[in-house]
């Protein structure tokens, strides 16, 4: 390592038949050359190490003294969570700035230059790595005149299956039952009243309006413990739209699917399975919000906008002796985003087998 | 005592090099020399940012429970009473509800990884338009990106540990990206979920990814790639006395031990400070997981806004007739999601990582790179860059694209139209564009060596010509214009050697031909020194006299005015 105070440039290779003038000229800092400005950079520096000393008791007094605030009170949590973090930006930032302040006033700015090497190794030392391989191999009795290939081939063919060995079983447990045939059923079936979603209301034909819209769940699904409740209800949400039955376009063989204007469709997008939450009144319209897929209710729930390419699948619906509304059947396609085998039967499990 | 200090020191030091050999390390790195440039930092922040997430993560998981159990919340946050979650959410609430400092350590937690990967990526585009991902730095440009993915993955499986209403979401988009994967896209759903979506399992896989195996490989690959730094030295900006050969800095210890471990203080301080007054994700009010509800403009973290944005680009039907998504024999297949979620990210990522060998093919550079690129001087990289950022940002922009609409209060279908069209027609654009601006600069540069800068002199000649008067350029100028590399097209072997043989390698060659054709066909030559002697000999001719006289002209005003001045004073 040099530190010429300035190189001349001759050891410098030229470009484009240019001669490298070497390093420009170094120019003194105030603080270099004036003694007052020396001490008061030092000055400054201690000052900002100062702030930092500052910064740590703030937050320790904001910890100890705020923080018999009423739990729950979220407008004081906020203001501890202010203060410690305040504490700790000044405790922080003092020792980042004074550190800097430090390095750029008063430490050593006048550049030093650095031989670099190449990086590939000398053809001694390549020399040598290759006839130190060449030795092992011979050592290992793999080099001479026995060729051994009935060892080599046994050695890579065990380590390759070893890992299956391991993985094999650890995958293998991953992924519970690997029954993928569960993608096609829901809780609904035949005579499943709807409720409503959250609390579990039954809805009453008559309790639909015109243009008004239900978050809909299939009844008893609040029944279910907690894990089975999620994974179903990711299955089974469903909206409830009534519609001027002027509006309603039928779909062919889908004519006793609805019930006096009112239709319902899986919540559970066709694109890559978000809850399809935001109805457009006027339009007809169901929105997605995850990635702006965009259905027509009047339309049986065909994409007019958007990545989704399939509709929403319809739940066909009907009101039984009491006036509430029910399912006439499971939905006859798989919800949610498209997969391989989406569209093969592939299972002999019922639709009750499963649900229960 | 400052001895007795001084002997316990030196004590202590030669107990552990006698058992260490440590004297030798410290020799080598106390006084390494490091070039000084502010984009040298970008990376430094990156680096930063991790150490205060591990920090950070660190006191999260002694309050975090990264379980699905079914709890009913009775803490003090009132609005959620009774309300069934996960205690994954319940000890989330708590974190911020009831341990004093938990929710600024939290959203300390989640600025950090959101700067993180702000700092990774701006680190890249340093490097990738500087040009110092060339040899002998390709492999770390590897470890680089390798970074960049692990800190994705990171980001990700921590996003959706607190189990709320919005990371739900999150996941179930994995999911129906997962499942439209061919033949075993099912599987790899059942695999990562332990069944059914979302079962049970999802937050304690995800938590032990993000807290153990992600992190791990990425201290690992921070070590290998501040290994390679060292070793490699550090790249340095073109200018006098630098070379490929040398490097012109000043030591680690003590500039850097102060400038960059301060540093590390002033981006943790920045953290802290806009963690305390700017809330981020505030899960209390999204709620627990459920399936069925989601609200209008949620939005995923920003590193993830750009899959998002491409699944949101990519239509069902094209025209309203064609399918994107095929049925083939019985089996479906969901162009609509892997094109945007799985083979356009894969692309673009593989483009990022291989690219250093692209350009090395387009140079057949073998030399050893040390010195950086100004941008300009390398125009196709430039522009291929700007390319690729401008694809991204689309991506990023339709990922928001509710918030735009609202925000510009634009028709959300039409923003897609566009950008539809936008994601073909703005990056070639972007690449031409930028293009043209650093041949413009080139020549600019070119324009300026020759004849100098405009010093706003103005000269009349005695036969009433007005010229302005250039200042020549110093050498230290001179050189950053004109010490680049010279890049010309390959020359390649004909197909046929003396014999009419065709040669081996023939078609390899002429594609690489093809490559750096497309790079260097077109270019801006650096100023000879004949041009330049050449140049400065004209201008000797009119203007060093000129300048000349402009400059007595200019002392005699001065000298007159002073005098106006003086009696003035009196």
């Amino acid at each position: 390592m040099s530190a010429p105070e300035h190189s001349t440039g001759s050891e410098l290779d030229p470009a484009n038949g240019f001669e490298n003038p070497g390093l420009g000229e170094h120019r003194p800092r105030k603080a270099d050359i004036d003694d007052k400005a020396d001490k008061k950079a030092e000055r400054q520096t201690a000052a900002l190490f100062g702030i930092s000393i500052v910064g740590t008791i703030i937050a320790l007094v904001a910890y100890f003294t705020l923080n018999d605030a009423d739990p729950g009170d979220i407008a004081q949590i906020r203001q501890v969570n202010m203060w410690i973090g305040i504490g700790i930006f000044l405790a922080m930032i003092g020792i980042g700035l004074g550190a800097i302040h430090w390095a750029k006033t008063l430490m050593r700015d006048h550049e030093m230059v650095e031989d670099r090497h190449e990086l590939r190794s000398s053809d001694e030392a390549r020399e040598g790595a290759i006839q130190n391989l060449k030795d092992g191999v011979e050592d290992s009795g793999l080099g001479g005149p026995k060729r051994r290939s009935v060892l080599k081939g046994s050695l890579i063919t065990a380590l390759a299956v070893a890992p299956l060995a391991v993985l094999v079983p650890q995958i293998g447990n991953m992924g519970s039952d690997w029954n993928i045939s569960k993608f096609r059923h829901t809780l609904w079936g035949p005579g499943v009243r709807l409720a409503r979603d959250p609390d579990g209301a039954l809805i009453k034909a008559a309790d639909v309006t015109i243009g008004s819209v239900f978050h809909v769940i299939p009844d008893g699904l609040n029944d279910l413990d907690h894990h089975h409740l999620i994974s179903e209800k990711a299955k089974a949400v469903v909206l409830l739209v009534r519609l001027d039955p002027a509006d309603l376009k039928v779909q062919e063989g889908r004519e006793d699917w609805s019930f006096d204007g009112i239709v319902a469709y899986s919540k559970i997008c066709t694109h890559v399975g978000c809850p399809v939450a935001l109805y457009e009144q006027q339009t007809h319209h169901l929105l997605c919000p995850c990635h702006q897929s965009t259905f027509d209710v009047s339309d049986g729930c065909k994409v007019v906008f958007g990545p989704a390419k399939r509709p929403l699948p319809q739940l066909p619906i009907a009101v039984d002796d009491e006036g509430y509304i029910v399912a006439q059947a499971d939905f006859d396609e798989p919800i949610g985003p498209s997969y391989w085998d989406r569209l093969k039967g592939g299972d002999d499990t019922t639709a009750e087998e499963v649900s229960h | 005592m400052g001895t007795k200090l001084n002997s316990a020191a030196a004590g202590t030091a030669n107990y552990v090099d006698e058992r260490t050999s440590i004297g030798g390390f410290v020799k080598f790195f106390a006084r390494k020399l490091f070039p000084d440039h502010w984009s040298f930092m970008l990376g430094e922040i990156a680096l930063y940012s991790f150490i205060v997430l591990l920090l950070s993560g660190v006191f999260l998981t002694a309050f975090f429970v990264p379980s699905m159990t079914e709890v009913h919340y009775e803490g003090p946050f009132e609005t959620m009473h009774g309300v069934a979650m996960t205690e994954a959410f319940a000890s989330t609430l708590k974190t911020s509800f009831e341990v004093p400092g938990g929710l600024l350590i939290r959203q300390i937690h989640h600025w950090a990884a959101l700067l993180f990967l702000a700092a990774i990526m701006t680190h890249m585009c340093r490097v990738f338009f500087t040009g110092a991902f060339r040899k002998p730095r390709e492999l770390n440009w590897l470890v680089g990106f390798t970074l960049m993915i692990l800190g994705l993955a990171a980001g990700f499986s921590g996003y959706s540990l607190p189990d709320d209403v919005l990371s739900g979401n999150g996941l179930r988009i994995i999911d129906g990206v997962v499942k439209s994967i061919p033949l075993i896209g099912s599987y790899i759903s059942y695999w990562m979920f332990g069944g059914e979506y979302p079962g049970v399992d999802i937050i304690p896989r995800l938590f032990t990814m993000h807290i153990l195996l992600v992190p791990g490989l990425i201290l690992a690959l921070i070590a290998l790639h501040l290994f390679l730094v060292f070793l490699h030295k550090h790249t340095q900006y073109p200018g006098g006395g630098k070379s490929h050969k040398n490097v012109v800095g000043l030591p680690l210890f003590p500039v850097y031990t102060a400038k960059a471990g301060g540093f590390f203080f002033v981006v943790f301080g920045i953290i802290a400070l806009v963690a305390s007054v700017f809330t981020i994700n505030p899960v209390w009010n999204y709620g627990p997981y459920d399936p069925s509800p989601v609200s209008a403009g949620t939005q995923p973290d920003w590193y993830i806004l750009f899959v998002d944005g491409a699944l949101r680009l990519m239509p069902g039907w094209i025209a309203g007739v064609f399918p994107l998504e095929w049925e083939l024999w019985g089996y479906t297949l969901s162009w609509n999601i892997l094109i945007p979620a799985v083979i356009v990210p894969g692309i673009f990522f593989a483009i990022i990582a291989l690219y250093p060998w692209l350009e090395a093919w387009a140079t057949g550079d073998k030399g050893e790179r040390h010195v950086l690129d100004r941008p300009r001087n390398v125009p196709v990289r430039t522009g291929i860059g700007v390319a690729m950022i401008s694809f991204y940002v689309i991506l990023v922009i339709e990922g928001s694209n509710d918030i735009v609409a609202n925000l510009f209060h634009l028709s959300l279908n039409d923003i897609t139209i566009f950008f539809q069209w936008g994601i073909f027609i703005i990056p070639p654009l972007a690449f031409w564009i930028t293009k043209r601006i650093c041949l413009g600069l080139q020549r600019k540069d070119r324009e300026l060596v020759l004849h100098g800068h405009e010093t706003g002199t103005i000269v009349r000649y005695d036969h009433g010509e007005y010229v302005e008067v250039h200042r020549p350029l110093d050498e230290q100028e001179v050189w950053l214009r004109v010490s680049y590399d010279n890049h010309k097209p390959l020359e390649i072997e004909p197909e046929l050697n003396d014999h009419g043989v065709a040669r081996k390698g023939y078609r390899w060659d002429r594609f690489k031909q093809r490559l750096s054709r497309f790079y260097f066909e077109e270019r801006v030559e650096p100023v000879t020194p004949e041009e330049l002697e050449e140049a400065r000999h004209h201008h000797d001719s009119h203007g060093a006299h000129e300048a000349a006289e402009a400059e007595e002209s200019g002392e005699r005003l001065d000298s007159e005015w002073e005098e106006l001045e003086d009696g003035a004073k009196r």
